[in-house]
């Protein structure tokens, strides 16, 4: 066995030897073809790299910067208090709670949007259009305008069409819905629904058209039913499409700031982390702490995000594969 | 039987085959059913214009007067007027959004530039002429744009306060083009994957230099899938809050921020939020439209055509 593989490296031993300089000429090539990903490499580690190190580093110690002399080590301190003090715990729950809805019902209206479009109809590029509108109003403005506009109790439009209704079918005074102040975790839930909807439905239109249609046909000429195919090639071939979205999504929706910051200025238990975590080193100046929260939010992130990488892992190497 | 596509039963799952065999004709009347296709039709529309209300009724509401946008029931066919503009740019307050709407156009397409000069290479090393172990340096790249903002932001605050730059439209330009940069590369490779290696290797055979394949091979190709990543990124540093939030005032202030500020509750405000809200969402409705054909693909960061 040793002499038989001694005697298939010796050649290429023997090869490589006397060719340092294509060894080097090599490497040279590699580096040519790594310079043009070095600039843009170099720039995110700075950028973004660096600052969570730093990060880590403040979230073990112990500093508000109203009391710089009080600055000192503080081990897990800070930790002990994201996962302790009522309010920050408060804040991970409506994380969760915020980005589990959102997701899943904007993937579910989303996925019905999206087999309605996939079917022929007059104007439907025009439909898919004005579906695509929530998604292109800036973030801050749609917060706005649900706000003000829609869900103000005394003249926003859902209270204006409820009276408006009620009038039609007699003088009852009608009944008026006051999200804002009663449920201001249901109105950050519609108005990011609202906006998350689209995106879900081009992602799930974009997998339902990429669907091989000669298994549809051939079902549909054994006498599947709608259910059926929906069922058993619809859902199967959609569930990776259904799995890039939610998490894409959930990445986003993770992190959103605009929806609480505007709608609800945090109030009333809709403070999500990263709302919390402004408050805490913005206006409560204690760094640590917010840093300590930071962490919290990537380590939670970094969980979501191991199931989203292998998601775009999977189609990615199809693609790769093709 | 001959009236069957020979291909048709092997495409197909084996249990149902073995089942149906016989209604394999009326089947096939139900393959394209119009009615369906209207009663599907008839709903699309009816959500589409659900979905579209809330931005159909900003429009409305934005040439409504004061008084007119803050009826309950609402006014629909109230007269039509300009003043909710006139006031949203300043006419009585003085305070003119323009510095703000200038900041967010200097911070998004300047920091869109810079993403491109520095993704475009970035992506060629990851597609055309990859390097080693290019799947390992692409899942890096998507890896930082899993870290939150909010992780990153003490410590950006800190160093912008420390050397001076806070308030300063530059830095937020850096932040923004670090924000994009991922996503624009793997956009990019995504649409730098689709030039065909048979033109590549065929142009170096023949000799074409760099800039040659460049302009005459790859640019055709890939320039709608630039275009619509360049959207794409515009959009998200022109929508972005929380960085430009804490790291800009008065000086660099953007849209957005401007937009946060400029609801104080004096009085009647609607037709004025709701103007403020469509000029400030104009330039994204845009290019968003204007990207609409590769939206889904740059989005979903290339995994889906």
């Amino acid at each position: 066995m040793t002499t038989a593989t001694a005697r298939i490296s010796r050649p290429g031993h023997t090869a490589a030897k006397p060719s340092r300089d294509a060894k080097s000429r090599e490497r040279a090539l590699a580096w040519a073809r790594r310079a043009p990903l070095l600039p843009a490499l170099v720039f995110l580690i700075l950028v973004t790299q660096l600052p969570f190190v730093v990060t880590l580093i403040i979230s073990f110690m112990n500093w508000n910067s109203l009391s710089p002399d009080k600055t000192a080590f503080a081990g897990l301190e800070n930790y002990v208090t994201v996962l302790t003090d009522p309010d920050l715990r408060q804040a991970i729950f409506t994380t969760i709670l915020l980005t589990v809805s959102v997701v899943l019902i904007s993937l579910i209206i989303g996925l019905g949007l999206a087999l309605l479009l996939d079917k022929k109809f007059i104007g439907r590029g025009l439909a898919r259009t004005l579906l695509i509108a929530p998604f292109l109003v800036v973030p801050v403005a749609a917060a706005l305008i649900w706000k003000h506009a829609l869900l103000n109790p005394t003249y926003g439009l859902i209270n204006g069409v409820l009276t408006w209704v009620w009038s039609l079918f007699g003088s009852a005074p009608a009944p008026q819905l006051d999200l804002l102040s009663q449920a201001p975790m249901m109105a950050v839930i519609l108005s990011l629904v609202w906006q998350w909807t689209p995106f879900m439905m081009l992602v799930l239109l974009a997998g339902l058209q990429s669907r091989p249609m000669d298994t549809v046909e051939a079902a549909q000429m054994d006498g599947a039913t709608p259910w059926g195919i929906f069922r058993h090639l619809t859902l199967p071939h959609l569930r990776q499409y259904l799995e890039l979205g939610g998490l894409l999504g959930a990445i986003y929706i993770v992190q959103n700031f605009d929806a609480v910051f505007t709608l609800t200025a945090g109030g009333l238990g809709t403070a999500n982390l990263p709302y919390a975590i402004y408050q805490t080193f913005y206006f409560a100046n204690e760094y640590g702490l917010a840093s300590a929260a930071g962490v919290v939010v990537v380590i939670g992130t970094i969980i979501v995000a191991t199931f989203a990488l292998r998601t775009v892992f999977s189609l990615f190497k199809k693609e790769a594969a093709r | 039987m001959s009236t069957l596509t020979p291909d048709a039963p092997q495409s197909t799952p084996p249990g149902p085959t073995a089942l149906n065999t016989g209604s394999r004709k009326r089947g096939k009347s139900r393959m394209d059913p119009t009615r369906n296709n209207t009663a599907a039709g008839i709903a699309a529309w009816l959500l589409a214009l659900l979905f579209a209300v809330p931005v159909l009724w900003m429009v409305l509401t934005s040439f409504h007067s004061e008084t007119d946008a803050a009826t309950n029931p609402p006014s629909i066919a109230a007269n039509l007027t300009l003043d909710a503009y006139r006031e949203f740019f300043g006419e009585t307050s003085g305070v003119s959004p323009w510095p703000s709407l200038i900041n967010s156009a200097t911070a998004s397409i300047l920091s869109t530039v810079l993403v491109l000069l520095l993704a475009f290479p970035a992506a060629y090393a990851l597609s055309i002429r990859p390097v080693k172990k290019w799947t390992d340096v692409m899942f890096f790249f998507l890896s930082t744009k899993m870290m939150p903002v909010v992780a990153a932001i003490l410590p950006l605050y800190l160093f912008a306060r420390a050397v001076g730059a806070l308030d300063n439209i530059w830095f937020l330009i850096l932040m923004y083009t670090s924000m994009n940069l991922p996503i624009a590369v793997w956009m990019m490779r995504s649409f730098l994957a689709e030039v065909p290696e048979e033109m590549l290797e065929a142009a170096q055979i023949d000799g074409a230099n760099l800039l040659l394949i460049l302009r005459k091979i790859i640019a055709p190709v890939a320039m709608p899938g630039i275009a619509a990543t360049a959207l794409i990124c515009f959009i998200f540093s022109w929508n972005e809050l929380l960085l430009a939030r804490v790291l800009t005032g008065v000086v660099a202030g953007t849209a957005p921020v401007f937009l946060t500020g400029f609801v104080s509750g004096q009085g009647l405000f609607l037709a004025q939020v709701c103007a403020a809200a469509v000029v400030i969402s104009l330039p994204v409705l845009f290019a968003g439209f204007a990207a609409q054909d590769k939206l889904v693909q740059g989005l979903s960061l290339g995994a889906v055509k």
